[in-house]
Protein backbone atom coordinates (compact mmCIF):
# COMPACT_ATOMS: atom_id res chain seq x y z
CA UNK A 1 0.00 0.00 0.00
CA UNK A 2 1.38 3.39 -0.95
CA UNK A 3 1.45 6.10 1.73
CA UNK A 4 -1.79 8.00 1.34
CA UNK A 5 -2.82 11.53 1.88
CA UNK A 6 -4.71 11.57 5.16
CA UNK A 7 -6.52 13.92 7.47
CA UNK A 8 -4.54 15.02 10.51
CA UNK A 9 -7.33 14.73 13.11
CA UNK A 10 -6.41 12.94 16.30
CA UNK A 11 -9.73 12.18 18.03
CA UNK A 12 -12.17 11.88 15.13
CA UNK A 13 -10.96 8.49 13.81
CA UNK A 14 -11.58 6.90 17.21
CA UNK A 15 -15.11 8.22 17.22
CA UNK A 16 -15.63 6.85 13.72
CA UNK A 17 -14.59 3.30 14.58
CA UNK A 18 -16.24 3.39 18.01
CA UNK A 19 -19.74 2.13 17.05
CA UNK A 20 -18.48 -0.86 15.14
CA UNK A 21 -15.86 -1.64 17.72
CA UNK A 22 -18.32 -1.44 20.60
CA UNK A 23 -20.74 -3.85 18.93
CA UNK A 24 -17.92 -6.15 17.94
CA UNK A 25 -16.55 -6.33 21.46
CA UNK A 26 -19.92 -6.79 23.19
CA UNK A 27 -21.50 -9.25 20.78
CA UNK A 28 -18.50 -11.05 19.27
CA UNK A 29 -15.40 -11.07 21.45
CA UNK A 30 -17.05 -11.22 24.84
CA UNK A 31 -19.34 -14.17 23.93
CA UNK A 32 -16.55 -15.92 22.04
CA UNK A 33 -14.34 -15.54 25.11
CA UNK A 34 -17.17 -16.90 27.24
CA UNK A 35 -17.47 -19.88 24.94
CA UNK A 36 -13.77 -20.61 25.42
CA UNK A 37 -14.07 -20.26 29.19
CA UNK A 38 -17.22 -22.38 29.48
CA UNK A 39 -15.73 -25.06 27.28
CA UNK A 40 -13.39 -25.81 30.17
CA UNK A 41 -16.06 -25.82 32.88
CA UNK A 42 -18.32 -28.59 33.98
CA UNK A 43 -21.53 -28.20 35.98
CA UNK A 44 -23.06 -30.82 38.20
CA UNK A 45 -26.50 -32.03 37.02
CA UNK A 46 -28.34 -29.55 39.24
CA UNK A 47 -26.28 -26.58 38.10
CA UNK A 48 -25.18 -25.90 41.67
CA UNK A 49 -21.45 -26.32 41.42
CA UNK A 50 -19.12 -25.55 38.56
CA UNK A 51 -15.70 -27.04 38.22
CA UNK A 52 -12.78 -26.06 36.01
CA UNK A 53 -11.85 -29.17 34.06
CA UNK A 54 -9.35 -27.98 31.43
CA UNK A 55 -9.86 -30.00 28.25
CA UNK A 56 -12.02 -32.76 29.69
CA UNK A 57 -15.10 -31.47 27.83
CA UNK A 58 -13.24 -31.65 24.54
CA UNK A 59 -12.09 -35.17 25.25
CA UNK A 60 -15.61 -36.14 26.20
CA UNK A 61 -17.17 -34.53 23.12
CA UNK A 62 -14.63 -35.97 20.72
CA UNK A 63 -15.07 -39.45 22.19
CA UNK A 64 -18.86 -39.23 22.03
CA UNK A 65 -20.26 -41.49 19.26
CA UNK A 66 -23.14 -39.04 18.77
CA UNK A 67 -20.66 -36.26 18.05
CA UNK A 68 -18.61 -38.39 15.69
CA UNK A 69 -21.84 -39.31 13.95
CA UNK A 70 -22.74 -35.66 13.55
CA UNK A 71 -19.29 -34.96 12.08
CA UNK A 72 -19.95 -37.67 9.52
CA UNK A 73 -23.43 -36.32 8.80
CA UNK A 74 -22.01 -32.82 8.36
CA UNK A 75 -19.27 -33.93 5.98
CA UNK A 76 -21.70 -35.93 3.83
CA UNK A 77 -24.26 -33.15 3.85
CA UNK A 78 -21.79 -30.35 3.07
CA UNK A 79 -19.97 -32.17 0.29
CA UNK A 80 -23.17 -33.41 -1.33
CA UNK A 81 -24.74 -29.95 -1.17
CA UNK A 82 -21.65 -28.22 -2.54
CA UNK A 83 -21.17 -30.72 -5.36
CA UNK A 84 -24.81 -30.82 -6.46
CA UNK A 85 -25.24 -27.06 -6.29
CA UNK A 86 -21.99 -26.42 -8.19
CA UNK A 87 -22.51 -29.03 -10.92
CA UNK A 88 -26.03 -27.86 -11.73
CA UNK A 89 -24.94 -24.22 -11.66
CA UNK A 90 -21.92 -24.85 -13.90
CA UNK A 91 -24.05 -26.70 -16.43
CA UNK A 92 -26.59 -23.89 -16.49
CA UNK A 93 -23.90 -21.21 -16.72
CA UNK A 94 -22.20 -22.94 -19.66
CA UNK A 95 -25.54 -23.22 -21.43
CA UNK A 96 -26.37 -19.60 -20.68
CA UNK A 97 -23.08 -18.57 -22.29
CA UNK A 98 -24.12 -20.28 -25.50
CA UNK A 99 -27.48 -18.68 -26.02
CA UNK A 100 -27.79 -15.21 -27.40
CA UNK A 101 -31.50 -14.72 -27.19
CA UNK A 102 -33.20 -14.57 -23.81
CA UNK A 103 -30.00 -14.47 -21.77
CA UNK A 104 -31.29 -11.76 -19.46
CA UNK A 105 -34.61 -13.51 -18.96
CA UNK A 106 -32.93 -16.80 -18.10
CA UNK A 107 -30.73 -15.07 -15.58
CA UNK A 108 -33.66 -13.32 -13.95
CA UNK A 109 -35.56 -16.57 -13.63
CA UNK A 110 -32.58 -18.42 -12.23
CA UNK A 111 -31.54 -16.05 -9.47
CA UNK A 112 -34.64 -15.84 -7.31
CA UNK A 113 -34.11 -18.80 -4.99
CA UNK A 114 -31.25 -16.75 -3.56
CA UNK A 115 -33.88 -14.58 -1.90
CA UNK A 116 -35.66 -17.49 -0.26
CA UNK A 117 -34.67 -18.10 3.36
CA UNK A 118 -33.00 -21.51 3.78
CA UNK A 119 -35.62 -22.54 6.33
CA UNK A 120 -38.43 -21.69 3.92
CA UNK A 121 -36.64 -23.50 1.10
CA UNK A 122 -36.61 -26.53 3.37
CA UNK A 123 -40.29 -26.20 4.17
CA UNK A 124 -41.26 -25.84 0.51
CA UNK A 125 -39.35 -29.00 -0.36
CA UNK A 126 -40.86 -30.81 2.57
CA UNK A 127 -44.29 -29.70 1.40
CA UNK A 128 -43.60 -31.24 -1.99
CA UNK A 129 -42.04 -34.40 -0.64
CA UNK A 130 -43.73 -35.18 2.65
CA UNK A 131 -45.33 -38.60 2.62
CA UNK A 132 -48.91 -37.65 3.49
CA UNK A 133 -49.74 -34.63 1.33
CA UNK A 134 -46.66 -34.01 -0.85
CA UNK A 135 -47.51 -34.13 -4.53
CA UNK A 136 -44.05 -35.23 -5.62
CA UNK A 137 -43.95 -37.85 -2.88
CA UNK A 138 -47.22 -39.10 -4.30
CA UNK A 139 -45.57 -39.37 -7.71
CA UNK A 140 -42.58 -41.22 -6.27
CA UNK A 141 -44.89 -43.66 -4.57
CA UNK A 142 -46.83 -44.25 -7.75
CA UNK A 143 -43.49 -45.26 -9.32
CA UNK A 144 -43.19 -47.82 -6.55
CA UNK A 145 -40.59 -46.04 -4.43
CA UNK A 146 -41.28 -46.36 -0.71
CA UNK A 147 -40.47 -42.73 -0.10
CA UNK A 148 -40.62 -41.49 3.47
CA UNK A 149 -38.19 -38.79 4.59
CA UNK A 150 -39.82 -38.69 8.04
CA UNK A 151 -38.81 -42.27 8.83
CA UNK A 152 -35.94 -43.08 6.48
CA UNK A 153 -32.65 -41.35 7.26
CA UNK A 154 -31.26 -41.57 3.73
CA UNK A 155 -34.43 -40.05 2.30
CA UNK A 156 -34.30 -37.28 4.89
CA UNK A 157 -30.72 -36.52 3.90
CA UNK A 158 -31.61 -36.47 0.20
CA UNK A 159 -34.41 -34.03 0.94
CA UNK A 160 -32.13 -31.73 2.95
CA UNK A 161 -29.41 -31.79 0.31
CA UNK A 162 -31.91 -31.00 -2.45
CA UNK A 163 -33.37 -28.06 -0.57
CA UNK A 164 -29.95 -26.71 0.45
CA UNK A 165 -28.47 -27.15 -3.03
CA UNK A 166 -31.57 -25.70 -4.71
CA UNK A 167 -31.17 -22.46 -2.81
CA UNK A 168 -27.47 -22.20 -3.63
CA UNK A 169 -27.75 -22.75 -7.41
CA UNK A 170 -28.44 -19.06 -8.09
CA UNK A 171 -25.37 -17.91 -6.25
CA UNK A 172 -23.05 -20.36 -7.98
CA UNK A 173 -24.65 -19.64 -11.34
CA UNK A 174 -23.85 -15.92 -11.10
CA UNK A 175 -20.24 -16.60 -10.16
CA UNK A 176 -19.76 -19.17 -12.89
CA UNK A 177 -21.22 -16.79 -15.47
CA UNK A 178 -18.79 -14.11 -14.32
CA UNK A 179 -15.96 -16.64 -14.45
CA UNK A 180 -16.88 -17.80 -17.95
CA UNK A 181 -16.99 -14.26 -19.24
CA UNK A 182 -13.44 -13.76 -18.06
CA UNK A 183 -12.11 -16.64 -20.17
CA UNK A 184 -10.27 -15.07 -23.13
CA UNK A 185 -12.19 -15.69 -26.35
CA UNK A 186 -8.97 -15.76 -28.35
CA UNK A 187 -7.85 -18.95 -26.62
CA UNK A 188 -11.09 -20.69 -27.45
CA UNK A 189 -10.98 -19.55 -31.05
CA UNK A 190 -7.39 -20.69 -31.41
CA UNK A 191 -8.32 -24.12 -30.10
CA UNK A 192 -11.29 -24.27 -32.45
CA UNK A 193 -9.00 -23.51 -35.38
CA UNK A 194 -6.70 -26.32 -34.27
CA UNK A 195 -9.70 -28.56 -34.58
CA UNK A 196 -10.67 -29.06 -30.94
CA UNK A 197 -14.36 -29.86 -30.58
CA UNK A 198 -16.64 -28.14 -28.17
CA UNK A 199 -16.38 -30.76 -25.44
CA UNK A 200 -12.62 -30.87 -25.70
CA UNK A 201 -12.40 -27.07 -25.64
CA UNK A 202 -14.43 -27.00 -22.45
CA UNK A 203 -12.38 -29.57 -20.55
CA UNK A 204 -8.93 -28.47 -21.71
CA UNK A 205 -9.33 -24.69 -21.72
CA UNK A 206 -12.44 -23.35 -20.07
CA UNK A 207 -12.62 -25.66 -17.09
CA UNK A 208 -8.96 -25.24 -16.02
CA UNK A 209 -9.27 -21.47 -16.36
CA UNK A 210 -12.35 -21.59 -14.15
CA UNK A 211 -10.36 -23.31 -11.39
CA UNK A 212 -10.04 -20.23 -9.17
CA UNK A 213 -13.81 -19.62 -9.38
CA UNK A 214 -14.54 -23.28 -8.73
CA UNK A 215 -12.21 -23.39 -5.76
CA UNK A 216 -13.64 -20.21 -4.31
CA UNK A 217 -17.18 -21.53 -4.70
CA UNK A 218 -16.20 -24.84 -3.12
CA UNK A 219 -15.08 -23.02 0.02
CA UNK A 220 -18.10 -20.69 0.07
CA UNK A 221 -20.54 -23.56 -0.49
CA UNK A 222 -18.95 -25.62 2.25
CA UNK A 223 -19.25 -22.73 4.68
CA UNK A 224 -22.85 -22.24 3.57
CA UNK A 225 -23.67 -25.91 4.06
CA UNK A 226 -21.98 -25.92 7.45
CA UNK A 227 -23.60 -22.87 8.95
CA UNK A 228 -26.41 -21.25 6.97
CA UNK A 229 -28.33 -24.47 6.66
CA UNK A 230 -29.19 -24.63 10.33
CA UNK A 231 -32.63 -23.32 9.38
CA UNK A 232 -33.19 -26.13 6.89
CA UNK A 233 -32.29 -28.83 9.39
CA UNK A 234 -34.27 -27.20 12.18
CA UNK A 235 -37.35 -26.63 10.06
CA UNK A 236 -37.39 -29.87 8.09
CA UNK A 237 -36.05 -32.77 10.13
CA UNK A 238 -35.01 -31.47 13.53
CA UNK A 239 -31.95 -33.69 13.22
CA UNK A 240 -34.07 -36.80 12.77
CA UNK A 241 -35.12 -39.41 12.07
CA UNK A 242 -32.93 -40.79 14.82
CA UNK A 243 -29.79 -38.67 14.53
CA UNK A 244 -29.32 -39.21 10.82
CA UNK A 245 -29.42 -35.52 9.89
CA UNK A 246 -27.97 -33.92 13.01
CA UNK A 247 -25.30 -31.54 11.73
CA UNK A 248 -22.64 -29.99 13.95
CA UNK A 249 -24.35 -26.63 14.21
CA UNK A 250 -27.68 -28.24 14.96
CA UNK A 251 -26.05 -30.30 17.70
CA UNK A 252 -24.49 -27.23 19.33
CA UNK A 253 -27.92 -25.64 19.40
CA UNK A 254 -29.66 -28.77 20.61
CA UNK A 255 -27.17 -29.62 23.35
CA UNK A 256 -26.91 -26.07 24.59
CA UNK A 257 -30.43 -24.76 24.19
CA UNK A 258 -32.66 -27.77 24.40
CA UNK A 259 -30.69 -30.22 26.53
CA UNK A 260 -28.79 -27.53 28.46
CA UNK A 261 -25.44 -29.35 28.58
CA UNK A 262 -23.46 -26.14 28.70
CA UNK A 263 -19.89 -27.40 28.88
CA UNK A 264 -20.31 -29.79 25.97
CA UNK A 265 -22.10 -27.21 23.88
CA UNK A 266 -19.36 -24.66 24.51
CA UNK A 267 -16.66 -27.17 23.63
CA UNK A 268 -18.50 -27.89 20.39
CA UNK A 269 -18.69 -24.15 19.71
CA UNK A 270 -14.94 -23.88 20.08
CA UNK A 271 -14.40 -26.81 17.71
CA UNK A 272 -16.68 -25.11 15.19
CA UNK A 273 -14.72 -21.90 15.61
CA UNK A 274 -11.53 -23.75 14.71
CA UNK A 275 -13.25 -25.13 11.59
CA UNK A 276 -14.41 -21.67 10.49
CA UNK A 277 -11.00 -20.17 11.11
CA UNK A 278 -9.28 -22.81 8.99
CA UNK A 279 -11.82 -22.45 6.17
CA UNK A 280 -11.45 -18.67 6.20
CA UNK A 281 -7.69 -19.01 6.21
CA UNK A 282 -7.84 -21.34 3.22
CA UNK A 283 -10.17 -18.97 1.43
CA UNK A 284 -7.90 -16.00 1.94
CA UNK A 285 -4.68 -17.79 1.26
CA UNK A 286 -5.73 -19.26 -2.04
CA UNK A 287 -8.55 -17.10 -3.23
CA UNK A 288 -7.34 -13.61 -2.36
CA UNK A 289 -4.15 -14.17 -4.30
CA UNK A 290 -6.21 -15.22 -7.27
CA UNK A 291 -4.06 -18.15 -8.24
CA UNK A 292 -4.42 -19.04 -11.86
CA UNK A 293 -3.49 -22.47 -12.97
CA UNK A 294 -3.82 -21.70 -16.64
CA UNK B 1 -17.04 -15.92 -32.68
CA UNK B 2 -17.16 -19.60 -33.35
CA UNK B 3 -20.14 -20.81 -35.25
CA UNK B 4 -22.48 -23.09 -33.41
CA UNK B 5 -24.74 -25.73 -34.84
CA UNK B 6 -28.44 -24.94 -34.39
CA UNK B 7 -28.87 -28.25 -32.62
CA UNK B 8 -26.49 -27.22 -29.85
CA UNK B 9 -28.34 -23.95 -29.41
CA UNK B 10 -31.59 -25.85 -29.08
CA UNK B 11 -30.02 -28.15 -26.50
CA UNK B 12 -28.72 -25.12 -24.57
CA UNK B 13 -32.20 -23.61 -24.48
CA UNK B 14 -33.71 -26.92 -23.45
CA UNK B 15 -31.25 -27.36 -20.56
CA UNK B 16 -31.86 -23.80 -19.39
CA UNK B 17 -35.61 -24.23 -19.50
CA UNK B 18 -35.32 -27.46 -17.57
CA UNK B 19 -33.12 -25.65 -15.03
CA UNK B 20 -35.67 -22.90 -14.66
CA UNK B 21 -38.41 -25.46 -14.16
CA UNK B 22 -36.46 -27.04 -11.30
CA UNK B 23 -35.57 -23.70 -9.81
CA UNK B 24 -38.99 -22.17 -10.12
CA UNK B 25 -41.16 -25.18 -9.45
CA UNK B 26 -41.16 -25.19 -5.63
CA UNK B 27 -42.07 -21.51 -5.59
CA UNK B 28 -44.70 -21.85 -8.29
CA UNK B 29 -46.26 -24.82 -6.54
CA UNK B 30 -46.41 -22.89 -3.28
CA UNK B 31 -48.34 -20.24 -5.14
CA UNK B 32 -50.67 -22.86 -6.57
CA UNK B 33 -51.22 -24.35 -3.13
CA UNK B 34 -51.93 -20.90 -1.71
CA UNK B 35 -54.91 -20.59 -4.05
CA UNK B 36 -56.55 -23.93 -3.24
CA UNK B 37 -58.92 -25.06 -0.55
CA UNK B 38 -57.52 -27.06 2.34
CA UNK B 39 -59.38 -30.15 1.12
CA UNK B 40 -57.67 -30.01 -2.28
CA UNK B 41 -54.25 -29.71 -0.68
CA UNK B 42 -54.84 -32.67 1.59
CA UNK B 43 -55.58 -34.94 -1.37
CA UNK B 44 -52.44 -35.15 -3.50
CA UNK B 45 -51.56 -34.73 -6.24
CA UNK B 46 -52.25 -31.04 -6.32
CA UNK B 47 -53.43 -29.60 -9.64
CA UNK B 48 -50.76 -27.81 -11.66
CA UNK B 49 -52.84 -24.69 -12.14
CA UNK B 50 -53.89 -22.12 -9.52
CA UNK B 51 -57.30 -22.64 -7.94
CA UNK B 52 -60.06 -20.14 -7.28
CA UNK B 53 -59.40 -19.48 -3.59
CA UNK B 54 -56.89 -16.68 -4.07
CA UNK B 55 -58.98 -13.92 -2.48
CA UNK B 56 -60.41 -16.11 0.25
CA UNK B 57 -57.08 -17.45 1.40
CA UNK B 58 -55.15 -14.21 1.18
CA UNK B 59 -57.75 -12.11 2.95
CA UNK B 60 -58.19 -14.82 5.57
CA UNK B 61 -54.44 -15.01 6.23
CA UNK B 62 -53.90 -11.26 6.17
CA UNK B 63 -56.95 -10.10 8.10
CA UNK B 64 -58.42 -13.17 9.76
CA UNK B 65 -55.38 -13.82 11.92
CA UNK B 66 -53.84 -17.23 11.83
CA UNK B 67 -54.53 -19.09 15.05
CA UNK B 68 -51.40 -21.15 15.24
CA UNK B 69 -49.04 -18.27 15.53
CA UNK B 70 -50.56 -17.10 18.76
CA UNK B 71 -53.08 -14.73 17.25
CA UNK B 72 -50.41 -12.54 15.67
CA UNK B 73 -51.45 -11.13 12.32
CA UNK B 74 -49.37 -11.74 9.25
CA UNK B 75 -49.15 -7.97 8.93
CA UNK B 76 -47.34 -7.75 12.26
CA UNK B 77 -44.95 -10.53 11.21
CA UNK B 78 -44.19 -8.76 7.95
CA UNK B 79 -43.63 -5.53 9.85
CA UNK B 80 -41.18 -7.23 12.24
CA UNK B 81 -39.29 -8.80 9.38
CA UNK B 82 -39.16 -5.57 7.40
CA UNK B 83 -37.92 -3.60 10.41
CA UNK B 84 -35.25 -6.22 11.01
CA UNK B 85 -34.11 -6.42 7.39
CA UNK B 86 -34.02 -2.64 6.91
CA UNK B 87 -32.40 -2.09 10.29
CA UNK B 88 -29.65 -4.55 9.54
CA UNK B 89 -29.04 -3.18 6.04
CA UNK B 90 -28.97 0.47 7.08
CA UNK B 91 -27.14 -0.13 10.36
CA UNK B 92 -24.45 -2.26 8.81
CA UNK B 93 -23.80 0.20 6.01
CA UNK B 94 -23.73 3.08 8.47
CA UNK B 95 -21.24 1.67 10.97
CA UNK B 96 -19.02 0.03 8.42
CA UNK B 97 -18.70 3.04 6.14
CA UNK B 98 -17.63 5.10 9.16
CA UNK B 99 -15.05 2.63 10.37
CA UNK B 100 -13.70 2.06 6.86
CA UNK B 101 -13.43 5.83 6.48
CA UNK B 102 -11.41 6.06 9.68
CA UNK B 103 -9.13 3.18 8.74
CA UNK B 104 -8.33 4.42 5.23
CA UNK B 105 -8.26 8.21 5.58
CA UNK B 106 -6.69 8.71 8.99
CA UNK B 107 -3.50 7.62 10.64
CA UNK B 108 -3.79 6.92 14.33
CA UNK B 109 -2.28 4.62 16.93
CA UNK B 110 -3.94 1.18 17.08
CA UNK B 111 -5.35 1.63 13.56
CA UNK B 112 -4.23 -1.80 12.41
CA UNK B 113 -5.26 -3.38 15.70
CA UNK B 114 -8.80 -2.11 15.12
CA UNK B 115 -8.73 -3.31 11.55
CA UNK B 116 -7.79 -6.82 12.63
CA UNK B 117 -10.31 -6.82 15.45
CA UNK B 118 -13.01 -6.11 12.87
CA UNK B 119 -11.55 -8.48 10.33
CA UNK B 120 -11.46 -11.46 12.70
CA UNK B 121 -15.23 -11.23 13.30
CA UNK B 122 -15.50 -12.89 9.88
CA UNK B 123 -14.54 -16.04 11.70
CA UNK B 124 -17.07 -15.78 14.51
CA UNK B 125 -20.54 -16.34 13.02
CA UNK B 126 -23.47 -16.54 15.44
CA UNK B 127 -23.49 -20.29 15.11
CA UNK B 128 -20.22 -20.72 16.96
CA UNK B 129 -21.19 -18.63 19.98
CA UNK B 130 -24.88 -19.34 20.36
CA UNK B 131 -25.24 -19.67 24.12
CA UNK B 132 -22.88 -16.96 25.39
CA UNK B 133 -24.36 -14.44 22.95
CA UNK B 134 -27.81 -15.36 24.14
CA UNK B 135 -26.66 -14.74 27.70
CA UNK B 136 -25.35 -11.29 26.76
CA UNK B 137 -28.72 -10.52 25.21
CA UNK B 138 -30.53 -11.57 28.38
CA UNK B 139 -28.19 -9.52 30.57
CA UNK B 140 -28.72 -6.45 28.42
CA UNK B 141 -32.50 -6.95 28.40
CA UNK B 142 -32.55 -7.17 24.62
CA UNK B 143 -34.72 -10.29 24.28
CA UNK B 144 -37.91 -9.57 22.32
CA UNK B 145 -36.81 -6.14 21.16
CA UNK B 146 -36.06 -4.79 17.71
CA UNK B 147 -32.69 -3.64 19.01
CA UNK B 148 -31.95 -7.22 19.98
CA UNK B 149 -32.90 -8.47 16.55
CA UNK B 150 -30.83 -5.88 14.75
CA UNK B 151 -27.81 -4.56 16.63
CA UNK B 152 -25.81 -7.77 17.17
CA UNK B 153 -26.08 -8.53 13.47
CA UNK B 154 -24.90 -5.17 12.16
CA UNK B 155 -21.28 -5.65 13.12
CA UNK B 156 -19.51 -7.75 10.57
CA UNK B 157 -16.36 -7.50 8.64
CA UNK B 158 -17.61 -7.97 5.07
CA UNK B 159 -19.14 -4.52 4.60
CA UNK B 160 -16.17 -2.81 6.23
CA UNK B 161 -13.75 -4.71 4.02
CA UNK B 162 -15.76 -3.83 0.94
CA UNK B 163 -15.76 -0.11 1.72
CA UNK B 164 -12.10 -0.22 2.66
CA UNK B 165 -11.24 -1.82 -0.65
CA UNK B 166 -13.23 0.79 -2.54
CA UNK B 167 -11.84 3.73 -0.55
CA UNK B 168 -8.31 2.61 -1.27
CA UNK B 169 -8.94 3.06 -5.00
CA UNK B 170 -9.77 6.73 -4.48
CA UNK B 171 -6.71 8.72 -5.59
CA UNK B 172 -4.82 10.65 -2.94
CA UNK B 173 -4.93 13.72 -5.20
CA UNK B 174 -8.63 13.96 -4.54
CA UNK B 175 -8.07 14.14 -0.79
CA UNK B 176 -5.27 16.61 -1.30
CA UNK B 177 -7.37 18.82 -3.56
CA UNK B 178 -10.17 18.78 -1.03
CA UNK B 179 -7.80 19.74 1.76
CA UNK B 180 -6.23 22.54 -0.31
CA UNK B 181 -9.71 23.87 -0.90
CA UNK B 182 -10.22 23.90 2.82
CA UNK B 183 -12.58 20.96 3.17
CA UNK B 184 -12.45 19.22 6.52
CA UNK B 185 -12.97 15.49 7.02
CA UNK B 186 -16.75 15.78 7.31
CA UNK B 187 -17.07 17.96 4.25
CA UNK B 188 -14.93 15.49 2.30
CA UNK B 189 -17.00 12.58 3.58
CA UNK B 190 -20.38 14.04 2.66
CA UNK B 191 -19.52 15.92 -0.52
CA UNK B 192 -17.05 13.57 -2.15
CA UNK B 193 -16.88 10.14 -0.55
CA UNK B 194 -20.61 9.44 -0.13
CA UNK B 195 -21.57 10.39 -3.70
CA UNK B 196 -18.71 8.25 -5.02
CA UNK B 197 -19.85 5.29 -2.91
CA UNK B 198 -23.45 5.43 -4.10
CA UNK B 199 -23.29 2.33 -6.27
CA UNK B 200 -21.47 0.34 -3.61
CA UNK B 201 -24.04 1.35 -1.02
CA UNK B 202 -26.93 0.36 -3.28
CA UNK B 203 -25.37 -2.99 -4.08
CA UNK B 204 -24.59 -3.71 -0.47
CA UNK B 205 -28.07 -2.66 0.58
CA UNK B 206 -29.71 -5.30 -1.60
CA UNK B 207 -27.46 -8.07 -0.29
CA UNK B 208 -27.88 -7.03 3.33
CA UNK B 209 -31.64 -6.67 3.03
CA UNK B 210 -31.86 -10.27 1.83
CA UNK B 211 -29.44 -11.31 4.55
CA UNK B 212 -31.62 -9.69 7.21
CA UNK B 213 -34.86 -11.01 5.79
CA UNK B 214 -33.69 -14.61 5.66
CA UNK B 215 -32.15 -14.79 9.15
CA UNK B 216 -33.27 -17.82 11.08
CA UNK B 217 -31.10 -18.83 14.04
CA UNK B 218 -30.83 -15.33 15.48
CA UNK B 219 -34.55 -14.44 15.60
CA UNK B 220 -35.20 -17.95 16.88
CA UNK B 221 -32.92 -17.23 19.84
CA UNK B 222 -33.88 -13.68 20.74
CA UNK B 223 -37.64 -13.74 20.29
CA UNK B 224 -39.81 -15.55 22.77
CA UNK B 225 -43.07 -13.70 22.33
CA UNK B 226 -44.97 -14.41 19.12
CA UNK B 227 -45.45 -10.67 18.75
CA UNK B 228 -41.80 -10.23 17.91
CA UNK B 229 -41.37 -13.23 15.64
CA UNK B 230 -40.18 -12.77 12.10
CA UNK B 231 -42.29 -14.32 9.40
CA UNK B 232 -39.78 -17.10 8.76
CA UNK B 233 -39.88 -18.22 12.40
CA UNK B 234 -43.66 -17.91 12.57
CA UNK B 235 -43.99 -20.03 9.46
CA UNK B 236 -41.87 -22.71 11.07
CA UNK B 237 -44.23 -22.70 14.04
CA UNK B 238 -47.28 -23.03 11.80
CA UNK B 239 -45.99 -26.02 9.93
CA UNK B 240 -46.67 -29.37 11.46
CA UNK B 241 -46.83 -32.38 9.24
CA UNK B 242 -47.88 -34.69 12.01
CA UNK B 243 -50.84 -32.52 12.86
CA UNK B 244 -54.04 -33.04 10.91
CA UNK B 245 -55.40 -29.56 11.51
CA UNK B 246 -52.56 -27.57 9.97
CA UNK B 247 -54.27 -24.98 7.77
CA UNK B 248 -52.15 -25.68 4.73
CA UNK B 249 -53.84 -23.18 2.48
CA UNK B 250 -53.08 -20.37 4.96
CA UNK B 251 -49.58 -21.68 5.63
CA UNK B 252 -48.91 -21.48 1.91
CA UNK B 253 -50.20 -17.90 1.74
CA UNK B 254 -47.86 -17.01 4.59
CA UNK B 255 -45.00 -18.74 2.78
CA UNK B 256 -45.74 -16.69 -0.34
CA UNK B 257 -45.82 -13.48 1.69
CA UNK B 258 -42.50 -14.44 3.27
CA UNK B 259 -40.70 -15.06 0.00
CA UNK B 260 -42.19 -12.53 -2.39
CA UNK B 261 -40.72 -9.31 -0.88
CA UNK B 262 -37.08 -10.44 -1.02
CA UNK B 263 -37.63 -11.98 -4.45
CA UNK B 264 -38.99 -8.67 -5.69
CA UNK B 265 -35.97 -6.88 -4.28
CA UNK B 266 -33.62 -9.28 -6.04
CA UNK B 267 -35.43 -9.20 -9.37
CA UNK B 268 -36.15 -5.47 -9.50
CA UNK B 269 -32.73 -4.43 -8.27
CA UNK B 270 -30.98 -7.15 -10.20
CA UNK B 271 -28.13 -4.98 -11.40
CA UNK B 272 -27.17 -3.92 -7.87
CA UNK B 273 -27.78 -7.40 -6.55
CA UNK B 274 -25.37 -9.09 -8.95
CA UNK B 275 -22.80 -6.42 -8.35
CA UNK B 276 -23.14 -6.55 -4.60
CA UNK B 277 -22.90 -10.30 -4.56
CA UNK B 278 -19.81 -10.51 -6.70
CA UNK B 279 -18.10 -7.57 -4.96
CA UNK B 280 -18.82 -8.43 -1.37
CA UNK B 281 -17.47 -11.93 -1.71
CA UNK B 282 -14.25 -10.99 -3.42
Amino acid sequence: MTPRVVFPNKILPYLLVAPQLAITLVFFYWPAGQAFYQSMLRQDPFGLRTKFVWFANFRKVLADPAYLNSIKVTVVFSLATAIVAMCVALLLAVMAEKVVRGKGLYRTLLIWPYAVAPAIAGMLWLFLFNPSIGSLAYMLRSFGIAWDPLLNGTHAMILLVSAAAWKQISYNFLFFVAGLQAVPKALIEAAAMDGAGETKRFWTIVFPLLAPTTFFLLVVNTVYALFDTFGIVHAVTGGGPGKTTETLVYKVYNDGFVNLILGDSAAQSVILMVIVISLTAIQFRYVERKVHYG
Amino acid sequence: MIGQSPLRTVIAHAVLILGILIVAFPIYYTFVASTQTLQTILRPPLPLLPGDQFWNNYTEALFGGVGRIGGVSVGRLLLNTTVMALGIAVGKIFISILSAYAIVFFRFPLRMVFFWLIFITLMLPVEVRILPTYKVMVDLGMIDTYAGLIIPLIASATATLLFRQFFMTIPGELVEAARVDGAGPWRFFFDILLPLSRTNIAALFVILFIYGWTQYLWPLLVTNSSNMNTIVIALRKMVSFADADTQWNLVMVTAMLAIVPPILVVVLMQRWFVRGLVDSEK
